[in-house]
């Protein structure tokens, strides 16, 4: 790598640096635009005690629940844990720890993270469990809950492609969580569908400017799908 | 005759209005949109990142990178946008969605929603759901009126882990269309061939029965 250039060609360097313990904060809604590879890669490294940010936890043998059967997740914040057995398995026993957070709050959280901004004010979640211990304040007659900005040691992003600089751009409905996601991260690592030279994206149709991005790998995705509903083509 | 499924949806159909940005949740809310109204135009927001939300793919137009919020494949309608989480729910929590309806377990007399967890039992996840009824000003929550063992889900108080408080005026139920105000349950329109004395009889929470109580047209 020189200057800008933040393209990484093996998955060993793209996650290396990631410590036990550290948080992970991740891309992705189901298996809808995740990090596929790094997170194989976080499973063949091993590495334990981690927390990770993430709307969903995978399925069993798919996304972040592969990392679940050798225990490599402490804690995961997540807003909807459903269809994962060995998910369920560990949560119940208390294994894993989980923080629910409404899907709204945990985006902004990102964002606020990355955007250097400590806390926000929200209305989501007052007068329910996601308000036990959390500051209340009345603003105009409403009321309203004091949530944290979260940040994480390394961030995982999909995106469609990206060029040398780390510019992104993300396809469809995979773009979710991943640009904000990217901005949180003190070490954002971006798995890619194609790398292209610094100026072949047009500036204006750039999703994530480079600055948020420390390493960009080519990947090659499996793009699992949870719910394939389908209608008839027309005779 | 209690609504089935279909007519749930069918009648939520009629509050749309020509215009209107529409968040269906799963189950129920989401066959509103085959009930769309003729000669109305709605745009219906999933809360992953797609504003015109189009019908489910043909098997030659299946993308995994294009999904709705209950992770089912999806196409897009003309005019549709894309964009991030935060985003998606800076309309929904920014008060933009016109309509948003959504299920329940329990609702009770001063607008508490109890939809995402049973203590013990079921543990999976508000998802965008607490964001949605503190967002939105518009909300019809569609449930049952009672369990199976004829247990009333419209209480004086919600027994289960609220969802959001204060935030819903409108239920319906397969026995009636309800409004929440003052604290109370209000009675405006019953199933086809549903008595009043049912109704009553499901109802935990204090309800009160204008003198003319119109069956539901479909």
């Amino acid at each position: 790598m020189a200057g800008f250039d933040k393209v990484v060609s093996s998955y060993e360097e793209a996650m290396a640096g990631l410590e036990d313990g550290m948080t992970v904060i991740s891309g992705g809604f189901g298996l809808c635009g995740i990090a596929e590879n790094l997170i194989s890669e976080i499973k063949r490294k091993g590495t334990k005690e981690l927390t990770f940010v993430s709307n969903n936890c995978g399925v069993d043998d798919f996304g972040l629940g592969v990392l679940l059967p050798n225990r490599q997740i402490k804690k995961i914040v997540a807003s909807y844990v459903g269809e994962n057995a060995e998910f369920e398995r560990q949560m119940m026993s208390g294994e894993l720890e989980v923080e629910l957070t409404p899907q709204g709050t945990l985006a902004e959280k990102m964002r606020a993270g990355g955007a250097g901004i400590p806390a926000f004010f929200t209305a989501t979640g007052y007068g329910t469990p996601v308000a036990e211990g959390k500051e209340e304040r009345e603003i105009n007659g409403r009321m309203y809950i004091l949530e944290p900005a979260i940040t994480g040691d390394f961030a995982i992003v999909k995106a469609w492609k990206a060029d040398r600089y780390g510019n992104l751009v993300f396809r469809k409905t995979a773009r979710n969580f991943n640009p904000l996601a990217a901005t949180a991260g003190k070490i954002t690592v971006v798995e890619v569908e194609e790398i292209v030279e610094p100026g072949e994206l047009d500036p204006d149709h750039i999703h994530t400017p480079g600055i948020y991005v420390n390493r960009v790998i080519l990947g090659t995705f499996e793009k699992r799908i949870e719910q394939r509903t389908v209608r008839p083509a027309q005779s | 005759m209690a609504l089935s499924r279909e007519q749930l949806a069918q009648r939520v159909a009629q509050e749309l209005q020509d215009g209107y940005y529409v968040n269906l949740g799963i189950g129920i809310p989401t066959l509103v949109a085959n009930y769309i109204p003729e000669g109305i135009e709605v745009m219906l927001q999933s809360e992953n990142g797609l504003l015109g939300m189009g019908q489910f793919p043909t098997e030659d137009e299946i993308d995994a990178d294009l999904i709705n919020a209950g992770k089912q494949t999806v196409t897009m309608a003309k005019g549709a946008s894309i964009f991030d989480s935060a985003e998606s729910f800076a309309m929904i929590r920014g008060g933009h969605v016109d309509l948003t309806v959504l299920g329940a377990f329990e609702v009770d007399s001063n607008g508490n929603i109890a939809s995402y967890m049973i203590p013990g039992k079921l543990i999976k996840g508000m998802g965008g759901a607490m964001d949605l009824v503190a967002g939105a000003e518009n909300i019809i929550v569609t449930m049952t009126h009672a369990s199976k063992h004829g247990v009333s889900k419209l209480l004086s108080n919600c027994t289960l882990p609220l969802t959001g408080k204060g935030c819903i005026k409108k239920v319906l139920t397969d026995l009636a269309f309800i409004e929440i105000k003052d604290g109370k349950f209000h009675l405006l329109e019953r199933a086809p061939g549903v008595s009043i004395d049912e109704i009553i009889k499901l109802t935990q929470g204090e309800l009160v029965i204008p003198e003319h109580v119109p069956e539901m047209k479909f």
